[in-house]
């Protein structure tokens, strides 16, 4: 485990000057890039008990929300070993066709909430993803909202991965905050070279602290989002908040589009490790 | 003798060229090294063929259908152009070809897909269109069926089963497709290769589309285990399904004492008993199965004793048959039954399964049977007579006009009612005389039907012909 630690950090490192240089040679504004590096484990869930996810790390997301958790998503998320497992060294979100509480699939989302939750930081998993029209997992960070005090998007939210099983070569990385939400969140997208996502484990991973916001996959860091990604007088709100950590597998919602007759079920998001560096 | 010389000599080629690469090095090179030196070379056509690539048509295609065409291609100097025959053309019916590689195959196994660009001079659906025939034992042919063309340059994957299986390939490629509608039109195919994409997954083979299949047979019956596919999804996330052979597929018998199944898939029923068949295919287990219901030995239906110039035969293998149009008229909408005819040491049977009825034509030509006036025939209902057996036999005279109505056709009904004579498992004789039947000398036509809701869904018949006492 420590290996690939040291891995990460190397090659962002490594990364991190190469795309300094190409900046430096192409646009003027470089100065503006603040990258770091971070390295201290400050709290990881490598999941290694067998059974229910660990209650001190991590609280469950139940039902369907407000209109499917507000995107019009199709899962009811239970909290039942068939549909979240630790087992083997990994955790396994399950999504599942089944008549359900009015739903006619269900699957489950663990966050943070109140557990976990902080400003800046290197935060990273290693996932294995599924696959098929109409699947939406993520790996995600949602600002806290003062007991409902502040309310989205003004809290922030930073999607380190996004994912349409339709799609099994390409990931998403965005932030939504006001004036950038849903459908203008700052968006990248992120393909794969001669592979794909659902075959094996992939490393999706942010580097955030003041005013910059790096996203990698594996050993590439393809983007950057500042204050200057913004739409001209736009707030940007990841400087103040803290925020949590959200994994989740929906089935269906405005994002990707209802599963079709060839959408094998069910379907599995595998996490081997989830880890938050300063 | 013959065979291995001839693979000998195409292999002492590339064994040289080993040697040449391994001259300082002093060990003996091993026969697996022998093995591995087939080309791994991945380009089919790009501007010209390949090393060793042949063109080989189609006996009764039209063999001038390919071309290179140096006009239309989506890069470098040229294309295969594919000119699709019109409807009729006395050149030959439809196009089709292999493409082979005549220097002893190649090495396809650390490619996962073969890859083109195409467009058609309309839009249109290739038929058959794949790899891995090569006019021997087409041991791993490959077909994507219905690919669909449109007028632009679109890129194509066909994905390869299971790579590890090609070692030695020759089919590099191969063809076949008619006219649309009757219209021939034109197809361009370009940068024919093969690669390794990385983005094919989820395999999901499948024996006879993915059915439960469950058949009640008998020693000595040989099944094919057909409809064999392999289905992944492509990179852009679409699923593709090919037409995979035999080869790609491991087949077991969960109970090899009562059927065995050949590495081609052929089952083979041994003795009485069940046994469920399946396969894999590089490890991932095939979606669908066939259970084989044996019986046990086959009891062969009466050998007709009657006197060959008193009988007029439509179905034996006694007596030469006058001709039949169709034993099974398939007429929609209404028609349930499917046949599943099957021979025993050379003994024809029919086999109607789903029955509700069928129609047995022989109108070309009519039969006139006014001095043949009885009907035989040997019926078999496997596994148990339904307590609603009803069953009726209606024979059609077609009249002047010797065709299937029109106003002067005639009939007779013959009504086979349960009785203690009606047994299951067994071959069960039924006569009758057609003397309600006048005139009889333009009859075409024998309908089997359930009647009063007779749920008899699976029968047997042999040796039907008409006869004079």
């Amino acid at each position: 485990m420590n290996i690939k630690n040291k891995f990460s950090i190397k090659f962002l490192t490594k990364y991190f000057i190469l795309s300094g240089l190409i900046f430096s040679i192409s646009c003027s504004n470089d100065e503006s890039q603040t990258i770091t590096t971070m390295n201290e484990i400050v709290w990881a869930d490598e999941f290694t008990i067998d059974g229910t996810p660990d209650s001190s790390k991590w609280n469950f997301d139940i039902g369907t929300g407000q209109n499917g958790w507000g995107n019009n998503e199709l899962q009811y998320y239970t909290d039942r070993l068939q549909n979240i497992e630790v087992k083997n060294g990994m955790l396994h979100i399950k999504a599942v066709k089944e008549a359900y509480l009015g739903s006619s699939y269900t699957s489950a989302k663990i966050t943070t909430k109140g557990v976990f939750e902080q400003k800046y930081g290197r935060y990273e998993a290693k996932i294995k993803l599924p696959w098929g029209q109409g699947l939406w997992p993520a790996f995600w960070l949602l600002g806290d909202d003062s007991n409902g005090s502040v309310i989205w998007p003004q809290i922030g939210e930073i999607d380190i991965m996004e994912y349409r099983g339709q799609q099994p070569t390409i990931v998403h990385g965005s932030i939504h905050g006001p004036g950038y939400s849903a459908g203008e969140a700052i968006t990248k997208s992120y393909s794969l070279p001669n592979d794909r996502f659902d075959t094996d484990f992939h490393i999706f991973g942010i580097e955030w602290g003041p005013n910059y916001i790096n996203y990698y996959v594996d050993d590439v860091l393809y983007n950057q989002i500042t204050p200057s990604s913004l739409p001209a007088g736009a707030e940007w709100v990841f400087n103040d908040n803290n925020f949590y950590i959200i994994l989740n597998l929906a089935v269906g919602g405005s994002f990707v589009g209802s599963p079709n007759t060839q959408t094998v079920f069910p379907q599995e998001m595998i996490v081997d490790y989830v880890r938050v560096y300063n | 003798m013959k065979t291995s010389k001839k693979l000998f000599l195409k292999i002492t080629k590339p064994l040289a060229l080993l040697l040449l690469v391994n001259l300082g090095c002093e060990r003996d090179i091993s026969d697996e090294a022998v093995q591995a030196t087939f080309s791994t070379n991945r380009i089919i056509f790009s501007d010209t063929f390949s090393a060793g690539l042949e063109y080989y048509p189609y006996l009764d295609s039209k063999f001038e259908a390919f071309s290179v065409d140096t006009e239309v291609k989506y890069q470098g100097t040229a294309s295969m152009r594919f000119d699709v025959p019109n409807e009729g053309d006395r050149n030959g019916a439809y196009a089709g070809a292999i493409f082979r590689d005549d220097n002893g195959g190649r090495d396809l196994s650390k490619y996962d897909a073969l890859t083109f660009w195409a467009k058609a001079s309309k839009a249109a659906t290739i038929n058959d269109i794949g790899f891995g025939q090569d006019f021997g034992q087409n041991k791993f042919q490959v077909s994507k069926r219905g690919l669909r063309l449109t007028t632009n340059w679109v890129k194509y994957t066909i994905p390869i089963p299971d790579a590890s299986k090609l070692k030695q390939e020759k089919g590099m490629f191969w063809y076949a497709e008619g006219p649309e509608n009757g219209d021939g039109y034109s197809f361009w195919i370009d940068e024919l290769q093969f690669e390794k994409l990385g983005t094919i997954a989820q395999p999901r083979p499948s024996i006879l589309n993915g059915d439960n299949i469950s058949v009640n047979t008998f020693i000595g019956v040989n099944i094919n285990v057909a409809d064999l596919n392999q289905t992944f999804n492509l990179g852009t996330g679409e699923d593709i399904s090919i037409s995979s052979a035999p080869g790609y597929f491991i087949f077991s018998s969960s109970n090899p004492s009562v059927a065995s199944v050949s590495e081609t898939g052929v089952v083979e029923v041994l003795s009485a008993g069940n046994s469920v068949i399946t396969a894999t295919l590089d490890g991932v287990e095939a979606k669908g199965s066939l259970t084989i219901n044996s019986i046990g030995s086959f009891v062969f239906a009466p050998t007709p004793v009657r006197d060959s110039n008193n009988v007029v035969s439509i179905f034996s293998d006694h007596y030469p048959n006058t001709p039949v149009d169709f034993f099974n008229g398939y007429w929609q909408p209404y028609q349930t039954t499917q046949s599943a005819d099957f021979s025993i040491q050379g003994d024809n049977f029919l086999n109607y399964t789903n029955f509700n009825f069928v129609g047995i034509q022989f109108a070309n030509p009519t039969l006139n049977l006014t001095d043949k006036s009885n009907l035989h025939f040997n019926m078999y209902i496997p596994n148990a007579v339904p307590s609603n057996f009803d069953f009726l036999v209606t024979i059609v005279d077609f009249g002047p006009d010797k065709v299937n109505g029109g106003g002067d056709d005639t009939r007779q009904q013959l009504f086979v009612r349960k009785s203690p004579s009606i047994v299951a498992d067994s071959w069960i004789t039924i006569e009758f005389s057609l003397n309600g039947l006048t005139p009889r000398n333009n009859v075409g036509l024998i309908i089997f039907e359930n009647i009063n809701f007779s749920s008899l869904r699976n029968l047997y018949l042999d040796n039907i012909y008409f006869y004079k006492n």
